[in-house]
């Protein structure tokens, strides 16, 4: 029974903008926290890992360290967003008729415009590096894609578990922890033993973070067995959360 | 031609709610323990045809909240069939949908997309809309300097210019001023003679005298009453007084 002939793209789009208001409105440095963030934690890791544990391999350190950043920061921040917005929009899910997939699809988006002025930050950083810009850039919107796609899933997952398991916005950000220690994001890909490289390369996340230093720090195309590894992994993933969710939404209304 | 059919629904709710993890693992691992449901509504049947307008009334927790979100399609039922032909706008809340952070121009357009307005018609109605709410200047400030009678207003303009074949509303009225009310009650009149489907929830049954031809009396689930909606107010008014008075 459809009860609801709406647009989906003005949904999406109004959902987005009062995400994005809501966020900024409040906020006297508004949009400057997307690069402040990253930029802080770039000086910290560098100062730590070339002063203090000096990493002689990696030349360009703030860069190397800012390739790893920038799309944890993303999967973090949008998974532990994203995880509760079900729950956050309860009115919503209970006394509205539109589309459910709308909410959780908008909290990613909404958080990609951060995405794209860190990207724009990385890229910067990346040419004052003295990094020229080579035909391999032209991988970059299908790694960001990708990544994209990844979140997208987690969040589909992580949003439609929590409604049952309120826990879940602690378990999600218990794995960010971890994860931020089991990416190469301070520490190089070369680093870890043999046999533990290619469980790693499954990790779709330091599958973008590897890739993404392939591409703008070393010249060279991404390997076609990273990116398949990563395509495959990242949309089993979105596979995965559309599947969990269109089989729990129907009872959203009941459990919220 | 049949507008809403509800036939043979029952509806309960698990007595428990969300989970915590502790639980959720000790529910798979040992064998559910199950405890009574309850039902919130129990066995309902009736049909409302194209261009009825239908009041249900009932005391607080009676199901008809939950008789409205199973039309709405929010929920499914347990048993039975639920079936609506059209387009659908409910008013079941005031404010969900809105943020209180945003103005009410930006509410007023989110919640236009959400209860189903294109891009184009919510720009060509956006006057009309603030028109009918009568906000004013204040339709630039932000929602929580507003009063509840104004977020009602701002909701209940928008819903107004769905344009839907079936209007359902949840008891908000109530918090509007006497003259704003009368404008409903004429919008609601003018949208029932275009032949339009009503089903109002309300505790006023002066209101409800006025704007429907039938009722269905709620009671603990149960569709005790159907009929014409003078008679069904009578018993249901006689009956509140007994109970009152003992």
């Amino acid at each position: 029974m459809k009860t609801w002939h709406g647009e989906y793209l003005f949904v999406l789009q109004n959902l987005i903008a009062k995400d994005f208001r809501v966020r900024y409105r409040n906020m006297s440095l508004g949009i400057f926290w997307s690069l402040l963030n990253p930029l802080i934690m770039m000086a910290v890791l560098t100062f730590v890992f070339t002063m203090i544990y000096p990493n002689s391999r990696e030349l360009q350190y703030p860069v190397f360290v800012l390739c790893g950043l920038i799309p944890f920061n993303f999967i973090a921040l949008s998974w532990g967003i994203g995880t509760s917005c079900i729950v956050d929009n309860t009115g919503l899910i209970k006394r509205t008729t539109f589309p459910k997939e709308m909410i959780p699809l908008a909290s990613v988006l909404s958080n990609c415009l951060h995405l794209l002025i860190q990207i724009a930050l990385l890229l910067t950083l990346v040419l004052a590096f003295g990094n020229g810009v080579n035909r391999y850039w032209l991988w970059l919107p299908f790694v960001w894609g990708f990544e994209v796609v990844l979140t997208c899933g987690l969040v589909f997952l992580c949003g439609a578990l929590s409604v049952y398991i309120r826990d879940m916005r602690y378990v999600v950000d218990a794995t960010c922890t971890v994860l931020f220690w089991l990416v190469p994001i301070f520490y190089p890909f070369s680093a870890i033993p043999d046999h533990y490289k290619n469980v790693y390369q499954f990790n779709p996340v330091a599958g973008i973070v590897l890739a993404l230093r392939y591409i703008l720090l070393e010249n060279t195309p991404p390997a076609n067995s990273l990116l398949i590894k990563l395509a495959l992994s990242s949309t089993f993933v979105l596979i995965v959360g559309c599947l969990v969710f269109n089989r729990a939404k129907r009872r959203f209304y009941d459990y919220l | 031609m049949k507008s809403i059919s509800v036939i043979g629904v029952s509806k309960s709710f698990a007595h428990r709610g969300p989970g915590l993890l502790r639980e959720q693992l000790g529910a798979w691992l040992s064998a559910p323990r199950r405890k009574a449901p309850f039902y919130a509504l129990t066995d309902v049947s009736f049909e409302i045809d194209r261009g009825e307008s239908v009041a249900v009334v009932g005391a607080n927790g009676s199901g008809k909240s939950t008789l409205l979100s199973l039309v709405c399609g929010l929920t499914p039922p347990d048993t039975g069939l639920v079936h609506v032909d059209g387009r659908v706008a409910a008013l079941l809340d005031l404010g969900s949908g809105l943020h209180f952070d945003l103005t009410g121009a930006e509410n007023l357009r989110l919640n236009a997309s959400l209860v189903g307005l294109s891009r184009q018609r919510t720009d060509t109605l956006f006057g009309e809309i603030v028109e009918f709410s009568e906000l004013g200047e204040f339709i630039n400030e932000p929602l929580r300097t507003y009063s509840t009678g104004m977020v009602m207003r701002l909701t209940f303009s928008v819903a107004m210019h769905v344009d839907p074949d079936v209007l359902i509303v949840d008891e908000v009225l109530a918090v509007g001023d006497q003259a704003f009310q009368q404008k409903c009650f004429a919008k609601m009149m003018s949208f029932r003679r275009a032949g339009h489907t009503l089903l109002v929830v309300s505790h006023s049954g002066a209101m409800l005298r006025e704007i429907c031809s039938r009722a269905l009396w709620l009671d603990h689930g149960n569709l005790v009453h159907d009929g014409e909606v003078n008679s069904v107010l009578d018993l249901y008014e006689h009956r509140r007084l007994t109970t009152a008075l003992h």
